[in-house]
């Protein structure tokens, strides 16, 4: 079969790229873009290393086809901060060290970033007491909204920290 | 993973016609499909995307019930306002199921289609019926501790993985199709999964080269809705057993279970919880491994008869 042609929008630029439709998106990131900033951890949708957001929300890039998303807005670390200018979500991690090995961090960061915006946004989840009701801020509601995200160094505990110290509540 | 050649359908009729071809397959969230077809489980020659097709809105109906387009994503599905409030047993267990980042791809018609996670459909050195029809059953004598203890047979005791599936059952949904030739049908949930039988290989009402457009829901019941999932671990696990429950003063109403059966298992008896077990369980066939399925099942209904009644005594 063919290679596609295919425009991929990262972090605000387009990318023109050839592509076996075979290629996953997190394949696409890595190998063809360079951005290793995504982690293939499992490659089956089970660890969360891979995660992205794509039109601002999460996703696992490893069970995704490339070429199912000319047009959409994929989001990377790489376009969440810069060495110099740390988003807060990064910098929070740094300072709650919540990572050993740092390999599933890209993903949990991006991870992270979305949960505080799908509660903020009113998305229920397993957790959610009153399921009428807008999701409360709670310790209980990020650690089930982040189990999507494996660690095998399990940093959870500082994790949880630093995403409640984005969030302003108490750690 | 087998090469294939791709096309993104830019309408319900174009993705029927391209879906036509032999060896054709639908790809929406694809968290399902793409895993099959990195393991060689799946192969399809040709993939259509049906991601811009639309489908993605939750309409009111005449009769007063919703309709869910097939490709409305399962976290959008869990937080619609109208499904939490008058049919929370759906929104409950949408929120039960995968993780965040799949809810985000995961579709309605999708979840419904998704294959089963028995370890040795997945393991392609071992014999699968479902997997390649006569080659037999590894699970039966096998690890077959999560698997099913209820519409299985000598074939195949493999288990329906969805939660929402089940909540849909409870609910008496309907799936709305549409086919090459251009007719609508719809098919009750009650009726759109199949047991195995001899041919595990055939699991939905689903015909060659038709796709799901919708599933709509009937007018609200009330009553008080309780999804309960019973899993390995607190967080993202498929069901070991799982009651979607309509409850009203303290009584059964109505109620499906998940993780026991190839299908949401739906059990038309009264009484008190006990008596709904004993009726629903009356036909199992546990494994060496999997009898505790059958006390979980029973602990699990009486939890969520307890869960609904201090809902309603809370009200």
């Amino acid at each position: 079969m063919s290679d596609l042609f295919v425009t991929l929008r990262i972090n605000g630029t387009d990318h023109a790229l050839s592509l076996d439709p075979r290629v996953t998106l997190l394949d696409a990131l890595r190998e063809h873009l360079h951005f290793t900033g995504t982690k293939k951890g499992c490659d089956q949708g089970q660890c969360g290393a891979c995660t992205v957001l794509v039109n601002g929300r999460r996703i696992n890039s490893c069970l995704t086809l490339a070429v199912m998303h000319e047009g959409d807005e994929i989001q990377t670390i790489e376009g969440l901060g810069t060495p110099e200018h740390l988003h807060p979500m990064q910098q929070a991690f740094l300072e709650r060290d919540g990572y050993q090995c740092g390999y599933c961090t890209p993903g949990q960061i991006m991870s992270a970033v979305a949960v505080l915006d799908e509660i903020e946004r009113g998305v229920p989840s397993h957790v959610t007491h009153d399921i009428g009701a807008p999701p409360p801020l709670s310790d209980e509601e990020v650690r089930e909204r982040m189990s999507g995200n494996l660690c095998r160094c399990s940093a959870y505990p500082n994790i949880i920290a630093a995403i409640r110290d984005v969030s302003g509540g108490a750690a | 993973m087998k090469a294939f050649s791709y096309d993104r359908a830019g309408s319900v009729n174009e993705a029927l016609q391209l879906a036509a071809r032999p060896d054709a397959k639908f790809i929406a969230g694809g968290t399902n499909l793409l895993d099959l077809m990195k393991l060689g489980i799946e192969a399809p020659v040709h993939l259509v995307d049906i991601n811009r097709l639309g489908l993605d809105t939750i309409e009111p109906t005449a009769e007063g019930g919703l309709r869910i387009g097939a490709l409305v994503r399962n976290a959008d599905l869990a937080a619609d306002m109208r499904i939490r409030r008058d049919y929370a047993v759906l929104a409950r267990a949408l929120v039960s199921g995968a993780s965040g980042q799949l809810r985000n791809k995961a579709t309605t018609a999708g979840n419904l289609l998704q294959r089963t996670r028995c370890p040795y459909f997945y393991n392609t050195d071992m014999p699968c019926n479902k997997r390649r029809p006569g080659s037999g059953c590894a699970a039966i004598g096998g690890l077959s501790h999560n698997l099913g203890v209820l519409g299985i047979s000598d074939a195949c005791i493999a288990t329906h993985p969805s939660d929402m599936a089940v909540a849909l059952r409870v609910l008496d949904a309907t799936v709305e199709i549409a086919g090459a030739r251009g007719a609508a049908r719809t098919v009750p949930m009650a009726d759109f999964h199949r047991l195995p039988g001899e041919t595990p290989h055939l699991e939905t009402a689903l015909r060659e080269g038709e796709m799901i457009v919708a599933v709509t829901l009937p007018p609200p019941m009330g009553g008080t809705q309780i999804y309960r999932k019973v899993r390995e671990r607190a967080s993202y696990a498929f069901a070991t057993v799982s009651v979607a429950l309509v409850a009203r003063e303290g009584r059964i109403e109505r109620v499906a279970f998940g993780g026991l059966a190839p299908k949401p298992w739906r059990v038309d008896a009264n009484g008190s919880a006990g008596e709904v077990a004993d009726a629903a369980l009356a036909g199992a066939r546990p494994t060496p491994d999997n009898g505790y399925k059958l006390d979980l099942a029973r602990r699990t209904l009486a939890a969520a008869l307890a869960d609904a009644v201090r809902l309603e005594a809370g009200r």
